[in-house]
């Protein structure tokens, strides 16, 4: 079952594995670096004035139920093909957990350190951006990450309308009836998907600060 | 809109398939997840081998689930049994860390109590561990089937049945209706079974809202 993916005649070229790979690895970055600059202001405005929170986790679910094949079709039917509709279902997909984890984050920041913000005489400004959003930091990385884990698997729906990326291994595969081929996609995206996380898991090591730390990942609270 | 109602009977007979592929799995996976979840509140073992291995299961992506089942399991690629299999994977591994979160959160003083009045262990677990459990897990349950009415589409791809066909046929049709028809169900669906959820977690936990 392995034989097609460790075939070197497959990893070189312009559909070769490396190409598929950054352009999946391309896929996911971008769609999550224009999911943070929408979903990470939105969730801190609300969980820091309290007001919206309806709004915001209403709009979570919602989006959540948006099925992210549809998104990308329609888009392709309206604009045409190409890397654009790819980007505008996989935004869509990663701003709910972004948001609902900022959210979350800021509105769970110990109401004490807050006041003592505002009692060392903070600006609003400051407290959020210098009390609130860094003790928020475990949670906005929990859904930053739950929201990565998502956009790599679902790159893969990207090949579906003709992109790029390691989705083309599973439907030529499919087309094909090769189902080495379609293994060894489905087997590069959750290795590429394992790897993604722990590049995120690193820079959450660097970026939060140590007294926060057993939060994290999943840990007990 | 016009689309559903000029297509009622089709659009009827998506919807059906839809919700049969969507609601098995969140049932079995959820039966399934019970003991996983509490193997994985009681020893720290489990939940390190029992996380990490939902966590790459998480990342295996739908559509790759999908075509890969039936080579394993044995069946055609156009039985239903390879979107439910899948689910029903997915399924699991999100409920056992909601479960095992929620049966750790239980207040110790209260398993306590019980222990100290004689409850036998699975009889506590029936009638204290697990609804005080419950709103955890119904949270839990609540994005599981959710995400499952949205991934249900995913098998239509590969030619499987429920609202994700009408995407299909939308796009080798030129048909935007037929898809907005298909993403409508869709949204409808998971916003109905969230909201029955949502009610049935309230009717069972009468004291989650009574202390406020």
């Amino acid at each position: 079952m392995g034989g097609w993916l460790f075939d070197p005649a497959h990893w070189s070229g312009s559909t070769g594995i490396p190409v598929r790979l950054l352009e999946h690895l391309g896929y996911t970055l971008l769609t999550l670096l224009i999911a943070a600059v929408i979903a990470i202001p939105l969730g801190a405005f609300v969980g820091h004035t309290g007001k919206g929170g309806f709004v915001i986790v209403g709009l979570s679910n919602a989006l959540r139920a948006l099925p992210t094949t549809a998104v990308l079709i329609l888009v392709v039917l309206w604009a045409g093909l190409g890397d654009f509709p790819v980007y505008v279902a996989l935004v869509l997909l990663a701003i709910p957990p972004i948001m609902a984890g900022t959210y979350a984050g800021v509105r769970a920041v110990d109401p004490v350190a807050v006041d003592a913000a505002r009692g060392v005489g903070m600006r609003e400004s400051g407290v959020l951006l210098q009390v609130e959003i860094p003790n928020a930091l475990p949670l906005i990385y929990g859904g930053f990450r739950g929201a990565a884990l998502q956009v790599v698997a679902t790159a893969t729906i990207a090949a579906y309308t003709g992109a790029g990326g390691l989705g083309r291994f599973v439907f030529d595969g499919l087309a094909l009836q090769e189902f080495g081929q379609m293994l060894a996609g489905a087997v590069l995206v959750a290795l590429l998907a394992v790897l993604v996380d722990l590049g995120f898991a690193g820079l959450q090591r660097l970026t939060v600060s140590p007294g926060l730390r057993p939060v994290g990942t999943g840990g007990k609270r | 809109m016009t689309w559903i109602f000029e297509n009622w009977e089709r659009f009827w007979e998506v919807t059906e398939v839809h919700l049969r592929l969507s609601i098995v799995p969140v049932l079995v996976g959820f039966v399934l997840a019970i003991p996983l979840g509490w193997w994985a509140s009681r020893s720290q073992t489990a939940r390190a081998v029992l996380f990490p291995f939902a966590n790459i299961l998480f990342t295996i992506p739908s559509i790759a689930l999908i075509v890969i089942t039936p080579v394993l399991i044995g069946v055609k690629i156009l039985d239903e049994i390879n979107v439910i299999v899948p689910l029903v994977i997915y399924t699991v591994a999100l409920m056992v860390r909601s479960i095992a979160d929620a049966l750790s959160a239980v207040p110790g003083n209260v398993v306590a109590a019980a222990n100290a009045m004689g409850y036998r262990p699975l009889r506590r677990f029936l009638t204290v561990d697990f609804p005080l459990a419950l709103p955890v897990t119904i949270a839990g349950l609540r994005v599981a089937t959710v995400s499952n009415i949205s991934m249900v589409s995913v098998g239509a791809l590969v030619g499987l049945g429920g609202y994700g066909q009408l995407f299909t046929e939308g796009y080798q049709t030129d048909n935007s209706p037929k898809v907005i028809a298909g993403l409508i169900g869709t949204v409808v669906l998971a916003v109905l079974a969230d909201g029955l959820l949502l009610l049935i977690g309230r009717l069972l936990t009468p004291w989650a809202r009574a202390g406020r």
